[in-house]
C-alpha cells in the first residue's frame, strides 16, 4: 500500500483504563492516596488520643489481636516502630523476614500470605523490595495489608509522619487537615529521588494539603519526568536556590543498593546537593530539616547538620509510632465500622 | 474427503477484489468453484454450512504466536494453542523459535509440524536466526527452509551485532526467507537490578518500576534499515515485529518511501492499550515489547489507517497463571491473543475507526500470508487451500478468559466488548471449530 505521510492527528475513541478495584480491603494502606483528607485528619486525632492514652487501657485495644510483619528487606524504623505500635494496642506480632523462612525457599509471596492468613494473620505489615508487592498480596489473601515500603514506589505511613512532624512544627495544634492547610508552604525533597518510595510518598500526599513540592538533584537521580507525575510538584537542581524557597528541606540517602550499575561521583554530589551547616544558615536559618532515616552522616547531611538545631530526624522517628498505633488500629477495626469493602 | 458448500454468505476476499453474495464450494482441501447464490455446478451431496447474513472469508493468518512446544507445554500445547487460533479464526498460525530448546534445527522445525502434535489449524514454523538464539552464529536457512520454515528470527531476543545481523539478512535473502527482528536494545532495557518491566514514561516513575525506552526500539530498527540499505542489492527482507513506538513507526515509513523492503506488524495491544492500561500492577498487560504511551499508541492506529503497517499479528504468549501471580517485575512478558484479535479489531478498528472491512481482514489474512510467502493461503481464489472463516460480523459479544481454548488466561482483555463471533472456522477443507458443536 502507499506509504502516504501521516494523515492530521484523529480524535479517535479508545479503550477507557479501568478503574482500579483497590483497595479490597477498607483496614489496608497501600498507597497515600487510599486515603481522604477526612480519614487523614482521623488518622492524625487518633494518633495523638493513642500516644497520650494510658498505655495499660492502650494496651487492651487490641487485645490477642494477630499481625504479621513480613519483610523481603532489612529495617530498622520501621520494622520496630510498627512492632512497637502493635504491641502497645495489645496484639501479638510475629516476625517473617526473607532471610529465616520459606521465601528462601522458593515460596512466593501469595503462598506466604495465604500462610499466614492460615496461621491466623488478620493484618500483614508488608516490606517489599519489588514495586506493587502489597497490592499483590492484598488481592490474593484479602487481608488488611499495610505497605511500609514498596521497592522504589511508595512508604505511606513514612509520609504520615513526615506530615505528622511538619504540623508540630508549622502548624502546632492543627491535626485536622484540609486542602489549605499546607497552603503557602514548600517543601524541598533531595537526592536520590528516582529510586525513593519516601519521596513518592510525599509527592503524592502534601500538594493534596496546598504544599508545594520542590524536587532537587542531578538528572540521574531525578529525571525531568518526575516532576510530571503528580500534580504540585516541580524541579528545582540548583540546591542553594531551592533551599531559599523552603520551609521544609527533605534530604535522603543515596540508595546504593538500587543505583545498579549507575556511575555516579559521590564527591561531585557532596559539592552540588551536601546539607551542611554553613548552606542552611545562608539560605534556610530556620528550615525543617527532615530525613527518613537511615542517614549517611557526611554524604547527604553533616553530623552537624543531623544533630542541629534545626534537625527533627528523631522527631520523626518518634512520630512513627503514634501514626503506626493509628494505621494498625483501622487495619483491624475497619471492617467493623463498615468502610469501603 | 467430503465436499463442503458454504451458502448464502457475504464472501470477502480482498486479494481477489471480492465482496458479495457467494456460494462457495470446497473439495479435497481446496476451494474448487465459487458462484452467485444458487449457482453451484458441482455441489451435488456436498454439505451444507448456512451462512446466510454472515461473512465468508480467507481463514485468518497470525505471523506471530508462541505455542510453547516443545519444552513449556504446561504454558501451551501446540494442540491447545491451534485450537484457540480456530476459535478465533485462524487457519495459519507462524510459531516462533524461543522454545525449549530454541527451534535452531531442522529436526524440531519437522517435529513442530508432525501429525502427532494434533494441530487444528496449519502451523509455520519461524526457525531461529542464530544458534539458540544467542545472535553469534548463523543457522543453515537452506535446510531449515527446506524442513519447513516460513521466516527467521530470535524472538524474544534481539539480533544485536551489527555484523551478525547484516549476515543474517545476506543469508536469509539468498534462500528467500525474511527476517524477523524483535527490536530491543538490551542495553537499554536491561540493568544490574532487573530487567525493564514496563514502558518508560511519567507511569513507570509513578510506579517506580524501570522503564524501558522507545529508543531501545527505534534505535534497533533504525539500525536494521540501515544494513538493508547497505545490501539493497540483494533485496533483503526486514520485517519489524510487534512494532510499539512512534519512532519505530516513523522509521519504517521512512524506509518504504525509499523503496525497501521493510515490513512490519502492530499487536492489538499496541493500537489500544496504553501503559496507563497496567494500572496497579497487573501482570497480564505486561509483556515486551511494553504497553506504550497514548502518543505511540495513537500512531500505531494512524499507521494501521494509513496502510503503513503491513499485518496484525497477535504475539499470542501464554503463561500459566500461577507464573503470572507474582511481584510484577518478576512476571513473564507475554499475554495471550488469538482469540481476541478478530473481535477486538472489528469493534476499533472498523467499527470505531471505519477502517473498511475488506482492509482489516487483508491485514488479518491476505497480508501476513504475502508476508511469509503462504501460497495459496489469505485469499479464496478457485485452487487455493480451503482455509475459510465464517463470522457473524454484528454480533457483540463480552470476551471471559475462563472460557477461551488456549492453556493459559493472561489477557488484558478479559471483559472486553469484542465485535464479530467466529461460526466456522475450516483448515484445508475441514470444519477445525463450531461455534454450535461447544
Amino acid at each position: 500500500m502507499n506509504p502516504a505521510s501521516p494523515t492530521p492527528r484523529r480524535t479517535l475513541c479508545t479503550p477507557p483504563v479501568p478503574a482500579s478495584l483497590f483497595p479490597y480491603n477498607p483496614g489496608s494502606l497501600l498507597s497515600v492516596m487510599d486515603l481522604s483528607l477526612d480519614a487523614l485528619s482521623a488518622l492524625l486525632r487518633r494518633a495523638t488520643e493513642l500516644e497520650s492514652m494510658d498505655p495499660l487501657v492502650r494496651d487492651r485495644l487490641l487485645a490477642k489481636r494477630r499481625v504479621a510483619l513480613l519483610f523481603y528487606e532489612s529495617s530498622t524504623r520501621t520494622r520496630t516502630s510498627f512492632e512497637l505500635a502493635a504491641k502497645s494496642l495489645g496484639a501479638d506480632t510475629t516476625l517473617v523476614s526473607s532471610l529465616s523462612s520459606s521465601i528462601e525457599k522458593g515460596e512466593t509471596l501469595k503462598d506466604t500470605g495465604l500462610t499466614l492468613r492460615a496461621l491466623g494473620a488478620e493484618a500483614i505489615i508488608l516490606r517489599h523490595n519489588a514495586s506493587g508487592a502489597p497490592w499483590l498480596l492484598e488481592q490474593e489473601t484479602r487481608l488488611p495489608v499495610l505497605n511500609a515500603g514498596d521497592g522504589m514506589h511508595e512508604h505511606p505511613t513514612q509520609a504520615l509522619l513526615d506530615l505528622r512532624t511538619m504540623l508540630a512544627h508549622l502548624r502546632p495544634g492543627i491535626e485536622s487537615v484540609d486542602a489549605e492547610t499546607l497552603a503557602g508552604v514548600t517543601v524541598m525533597i533531595v537526592g536520590d529521588i528516582l529510586h525513593s518510595r519516601v519521596a513518592r510518598s510525599n509527592m503524592l500526599l502534601l500538594p493534596r494539603l496546598g504544599a508545594k513540592v520542590l524536587l532537587c538533584g542531578p538528572k540521574e537521580l531525578l529525571p525531568d519526568l518526575a516532576a510530571v507525575s503528580a500534580p504540585g510538584v516541580a524541579i528545582e537542581r540548583d540546591f542553594e536556590a531551592a533551599l531559599r524557597q523552603s520551609q521544609v528541606v527533605m534530604m535522603l540517602r543515596i540508595q546504593a543498593e538500587r543505583l545498579a550499575g549507575m556511575q555516579l561521583d559521590l564527591n561531585e554530589y557532596k559539592a552540588n546537593y551536601q546539607l551542611t551547616g554553613q548552606r542552611l544558615a545562608a539560605h534556610a536559618p530556620r528550615g525543617l530539616v527532615l530525613h527518613p532515616g537511615p542517614i549517611i552522616r557526611g554524604l547527604e547531611l553533616t553530623a552537624g547538620v543531623a544533630d542541629g538545631p534545626q534537625s527533627a530526624i528523631l522527631e520523626q522517628v518518634h512520630n512513627g509510632v503514634a501514626i503506626r498505633m493509628a494505621v494498625v488500629e483501622r487495619a483491624l477495626t475497619a471492617a467493623l465500622q463498615g468502610g469501603r469493602a | 474427503m467430503t465436499a463442503l458448500v458454504i451458502r448464502g454468505g457475504q464472501l470477502i476476499d480482498p486479494a481477489a477484489g471480492v465482496d458479495g453474495l457467494r456460494d462457495v464450494l470446497l473439495k479435497d482441501g481446496r476451494v474448487a468453484e465459487i458462484a452467485a447464490p444458487g449457482k453451484l455446478k458441482s455441489a451435488n451431496g456436498a454439505e451444507v454450512l448456512d451462512a446466510t447474513g454472515l461473512v465468508v472469508a480467507p481463514g485468518l493468518v497470525d505471523m506471530h504466536v508462541h505455542l510453547r512446544e516443545p519444552g513449556q507445554a504446561h504454558k501451551e500445547t501446540i494442540a491447545t494453542g491451534t485450537a484457540a487460533a480456530a476459535a478465533g479464526g485462524f487457519t495459519a498460525v507462524a510459531a516462533m523459535p524461543n522454545t525449549s530448546p530454541v527451534n535452531d534445527s531442522p529436526e524440531i522445525t519437522r517435529w513442530m509440524q508432525a501429525p502427532e502434535r494434533a494441530a487444528m489449524v496449519r502451523v509455520f514454523p519461524i526457525a531461529a536466526a542464530t544458534r539458540g538464539s544467542k545472535g553469534e552464529t548463523i543457522n543453515d536457512y537452506a535446510a531449515l527452509k527446506s524442513a519447513g520454515a516460513v521466516a527467521v528470527s530470535d524472538d524474544g531476543l534481539p539480533i544485536l551485532k551489527d555484523s551478525v545481523m547484516r549476515e543474517v539478512l545476506a543469508a536469509a535473502a539468498r534462500v528467500g526467507l525474511s527476517v524477523i527482528q524483535h527490536a530491543e536494545d538490551t542495553r537499554l532495557t536491561h540493568f544490574a537490578g532487573g530487567a525493564a518491566s514496563m514502558n518508560l514514561g511519567s507511569t513507570s516513575f509513578k510506579l517506580g518500576l524501570r522503564g524501558w525506552p522507545a529508543e531501545a526500539e527505534s534505535g534497533i530498527v533504525e539500525r536494521d534499515i540501515r544494513l538493508v540499505t547497505e545490501l539493497r542489492d540483494a533485496r533483503p527482507h526486514l520485517h519489524v515485529a510487534h512494532t510499539s513506538t512512534a519512532a519505530a513507526m516513523a522509521a519504517v515509513r521512512q524506509a518504504r518511501r525509499s523503496g525497501l523492503r521493510v515490513t512490519c506488524e502492530v499487536a492489538p495491544h499496541h493500537f489500544l492499550l496504553t501503559d496507563e492500561h497496567v494500572g496497579l500492577y497487573k501482570s497480564n498487560a505486561k509483556m515486551c515489547p511494553p504497553l506504550r504511551s497514548a502518543a505511540d499508541r495513537d500512531a500505531m492506529i494512524e499507521a494501521i489507517l494509513d496502510g503503513i503497517v503491513d499485518a496484525i499479528a497477535t504475539d499470542h504468549a501464554p503463561h500459566a497463571v500461577h507464573e503470572k501471580e507474582v511481584e510484577f517485575e518478576y512476571a513473564p512478558n507475554g499475554i495471550i491473543g488469538l482469540e481476541t484479535a478478530l473481535g477486538l479489531c472489528l469493534h476499533w478498528l472498523h467499527r470505531e475507526w471505519k477502517l473498511p472491512l475488506g482492509r482489516v481482514l487483508s491485514l488479518l489474512s491476505a497480508q501476513p500470508a504475502a508476508l511469509l510467502g503462504l501460497k495459496g493461503r489469505g485469499t479464496l481464489a478457485v485452487g487455493s487451500f480451503a482455509d475459510v472463516v465464517v463470522f457473524d460480523p454484528n454480533a457483540e459479544w463480552t470476551y471471559c478468559a475462563t472460557e477461551g481454548k488456549s492453556k493459559s488466561r493472561n489477557t488484558p482483555f478479559d471483559g472486553f466488548a469484542m465485535q464479530g463471533k467466529v461460526r466456522w472456522t475450516i483448515n484445508e477443507g475441514r470444519v477445525a471449530y463450531n461455534a454450535e458443536s461447544l
